[in-house]
């Protein structure tokens, strides 16, 4: 019954917004079908597609990426408010030891919002830039990533596919930088250089809580000019900006990156509120404030606005791209097997 | 056991006098004193008047403070650690100003050692502090040996201070030796890191470590708890020999140092920007969310790592530092060369020098130059024979070089010959071929002659008749 009821709520905001395309004098928050002879229904599409959406359930693969204590695991459940990374152990031995190669550890929960269910899968990569020799630390992780979209193509090349094929590509990756205040390290550099050509890359400052506000303007300011001298997209990129209105919003957003985030899973009580926090002997740092730090920027930019356009992109152009290239490498085994498949995919909406 | 008395001399009274022992009752001084004052050490006299060797520590200290204090301090850590905010925010001078920026401001390709050196003078007492940095450190994306530098950094003001202790004018000692090395390490909150384990356990040897948690403000007063702990516990896993602090007989000072013991390793912010608060002018970070104070010892434990390398142990590091490390460092390195001539220590100039250190027997030393010198001598051999047996091969090459010539040569020009001779063969052939055809003719014509003779006869002949 409540979802019905959510279900006619959000169709009267459907109509709300295809108000200018429909020409009928309809009273706005109305929602009636046929009371009108000049309304076709077209827009009622949105709503299947919204119904269908909410079947199906959407999926989404972040990968973690930073040095071992910087608080991947924390922003993570601070983000999706529940325990999603990896777990650690809470008996005599809390720590983890670093293991001596990068490895990569996959963890998916479903979880459920509004009746919108959505798998989400985090990936960690405990023991990057851990180790004194950190030469090629990247190359697990880019391994992985064409390892996803290898699997994706071969799904896609099968004569006998599947109806939805699992999408386990990974469709974003949060890099974080330690926040030492004075500019990217080499190992930053390579890693991100790397990166921004086969997945999306937002990068972060970790632990923002130990910058002053001018320190921290300062750090971007540097990182901003070190992430252009070095010829590194970063999300959103800014060929991929659509039309004005894509650049204006993309603008705003690119002025901010990389986001100054604070993680902390406990609540404290500031104020008469309960709000997570971090607490220490000079104030409370709170984690949802615009004032003290960045993480509600990172939190919409990710899944309220635009997480549609992160996969859109990874989708799209990252997995075009390896597509392309294997395609190309192997040109004459697969040809024949693949005649008349176009080279670029229509833009399917999920 | 005769008691000897000197009634004369003003300084000394009879035995009778109380003896200020502690916890010794009455009888058992009498009865010490009656056994007889053979042993003067272990007795403490109470003295009648004023004798003026309590003056003895003022004497050293109008004496120090007219020579001045040294004190080298070494910081070590990644760029972006807040060391050189820490050593201004210590020693509140900027050694770093926006016009002399620190060297974290720039990212090096490696890792280099860095010395600036500033005099400071407070209630009149001089102190040369040296401040050696090290940036570039664990900055790189492969750090392996990056511990290197530092070592020999330290090794190379030991060897110094080696060589100005041998020499024979010893008049000017300076110093230069590292007296504390701070190491920071990165808030994680996780433990050490591999690099940091490694370096602490090179240089645990060398010099007085002590590891301090850099940009303590990053974490809330529970997560530096579990952290200093997780952290003194690899410390002692992999068995790092960090700086302890001596024990002494006071009890309160014991209680301090214990205080000090349980807060290691000793988080610390840097900062030098006074702030406001309540009133109250403090030096500190400004938040929106509040204000972290670096002088406020629940916020970190910077006033005890003040009040602990400057106030109160200053002097032990460099005690430690000289009696400690520097001696290790000495015996390794004379032991090294007066073992069995087998110098391991060929790859430093020091041998060569005049002077040799102390306490190497002169005979061994006399031995191990003979060995070198007939070393030397057989090697030159070698070389001169083998120099030798080049040139031979070399002229014995040329020679056969020079005959290879010469027989083609000879070759050559016999051939010449030959040619030459059936040359002449052929002219001559054809010369006899000529003869004979112009002899042939002239038979021939002579033939024709006699046939005309003849004929010539035979008309002559018929015309007689």
């Amino acid at each position: 019954l409540s979802s019905g009821s959510e279900v006619s709520l959000s169709h009267s905001n459907m109509s709300e917004s295809a108000k200018p395309h429909h020409p009928s004098p309809q009273g706005k928050g109305e929602k009636s079908h046929g009371g009108d002879f000049s309304y076709v229904g077209i827009d009622a599409i949105l709503e299947q597609m919204r119904r269908k959406a909410m079947k199906q359930g959407f999926e989404l693969n972040l990968m973690v990426v930073g040095q071992s204590g910087l608080g991947k695991s924390t922003l993570m459940n601070t983000l999706f408010k529940s325990k999603v990374s990896r777990n650690k152990s809470v008996q005599s031995n809390p720590e983890e030891r670093i293991p001596k190669t990068v490895e990569i550890k996959s963890i998916s929960h479903d979880i459920e919002e509004k009746g919108v269910r959505m798998k989400l899968t985090v990936i960690d990569t405990p023991g990057f830039g851990d180790q004194i020799n950190n030469e090629n630390c990247w190359q697990p992780i880019m391994k992985f990533i064409n390892d996803q979209y290898e699997a994706y193509l071969q799904e896609e090349i099968n004569i006998n596919r599947k109806k939805r094929i699992p999408d386990s590509r990974v469709h974003c990756c949060i890099y974080f930088i330690p926040p030492t205040g004075h500019c990217l390290r080499p190992l930053d550099v390579e890693f991100m250089r790397r990166l921004s050509k086969v997945v999306n890359i937002v990068p972060v400052i970790a632990k923002a809580d130990t910058l002053t506000l001018e320190e921290r303007d300062s750090f971007k300011q540097t990182i901003r000019e070190e992430l252009r001298a070095n010829g590194i997209d970063v999300y959103p990129q800014k060929e991929f900006d659509e039309d004005a209105e894509d650049r204006m919003i993309n603008d705003k957003i690119r002025e901010m990156i990389p986001f100054a985030v604070v993680g902390s899973d406990q609540e404290y009580q500031v104020n008469g509120k309960r709000l997570l926090g971090r607490k220490t002997k000079w104030g409370t740092i709170e984690v949802e404030n615009i004032a003290h730090c960045e993480f509600a920027y990172l939190r919409d930019l990710l899944i309220r606005t635009h997480m549609q356009n992160i996969k859109d992109i990874t989708g799209s152009i990252h997995y075009e791209t390896y597509r392309v290239r294997r395609l190309n490498e192997s040109n004459g085994h697969l040809e024949s097997l693949l005649g008349s498949l176009p080279v670029k995919r229509a833009t399917v909406f999920w | 056991m005769i008691l000897l008395v000197n009634f004369s001399s003003p300084f000394l009274r009879s035995p009778r006098a109380p003896v200020i022992t502690e916890g010794m009752s009455s009888s058992e001084v009498l009865a010490g004193e009656a056994e007889g004052n053979g042993g003067i050490m272990g007795q403490q006299k109470n003295l009648e008047g004023y004798v003026g060797f309590a003056n003895l520590p003022n004497q050293v200290y109008r004496k120090s403070v007219k020579r001045g204090f040294e004190f080298t301090l070494m910081v070590v850590g990644e760029s972006g650690l807040g060391k050189s905010t820490l050593i201004n925010s210590l020693f509140l001078t900027d050694l770093y100003s926006p016009d002399y920026p620190g060297p974290s401001h720039r990212i090096k390709k490696t890792v280099q050692v860095e010395q600036s050196q500033v005099l400071i003078k407070e209630g009149g007492v001089h102190l040369l502090l040296t401040i050696v940095d090290t940036p570039g450190f664990g900055d790189a994306v492969d750090n392996s040996n990056c511990w290197q530098p530092v070592t020999d950094y330290i090794d190379n003001k030991f060897e110094d201070f080696l060589n100005s202790e041998s020499r024979v004018n010893r008049r000017l000692m300076p110093d230069s030796r590292v007296h504390c090395c701070l190491y920071f390490i990165a808030p994680s909150g996780h433990g050490l890191k591999p690099l940091d384990i490694e370096f602490m356990k090179r240089l645990h040897e060398k010099v007085n470590v002590i590891p301090l948690i850099a940009k303590a403000d990053t974490m809330t007063p529970e997560e530096c708890l579990q952290f200093k702990k997780q952290i003194m516990k690899e410390i002692h896993e992999h068995k790092i020999k960090i700086y302890d602090f001596p024990e002494t007989d006071n009890e309160e000072e014991m209680k301090m140092i214990r205080k000090i013991k349980d807060r290691l390793p000793l988080a610390v912010v840097g900062s030098n920007t006074i702030i406001e608060v309540n009133g109250k002018r403090v030096r500190g970070r400004q938040y929106p969310w509040g204000v972290a104070e670096v002088e406020n010892g629940d916020h970190c434990d910077f006033t005890i790592l003040r009040n602990m390398l400057i106030r109160t142990h200053m002097q032990d590091l460099k005690d430690v530092t000289n009696n400690v490390h520097y001696e290790n460092y000495r015996s390794r390195k004379l032991a090294a060369v007066t073992y069995n001539g087998v110098d391991n220590n060929k790859n430093k100039s020091q041998l060569t020098k005049p002077d040799t250190p102390d306490g190497m027997s002169p005979l061994a030393q006399m031995e191990e130059e003979r060995r070198e010198h007939v070393a030397k001598m057989k090697k030159m051999e070698q070389e001169m024979e083998q120099v030798f047996d080049m040139k031979v091969k070399e002229k014995i090459q040329k020679l056969q070089d020079s005959e290879a010539e010469l027989q083609k040569r000879h070759e050559q020009m016999k051939k010449n010959l030959q040619a030459q001779y059936k040359e002449l063969e052929e002219k001559r052939r054809q010369f006899e071929e000529e003869v004979n055809t112009w002899e042939t003719h002239q038979r021939i014509l002579e033939q024709q002659k006699l046939e005309l003779n003849r004929t010539i006869d035979k008309g002559k002949k018929k015309k007689i008749f």
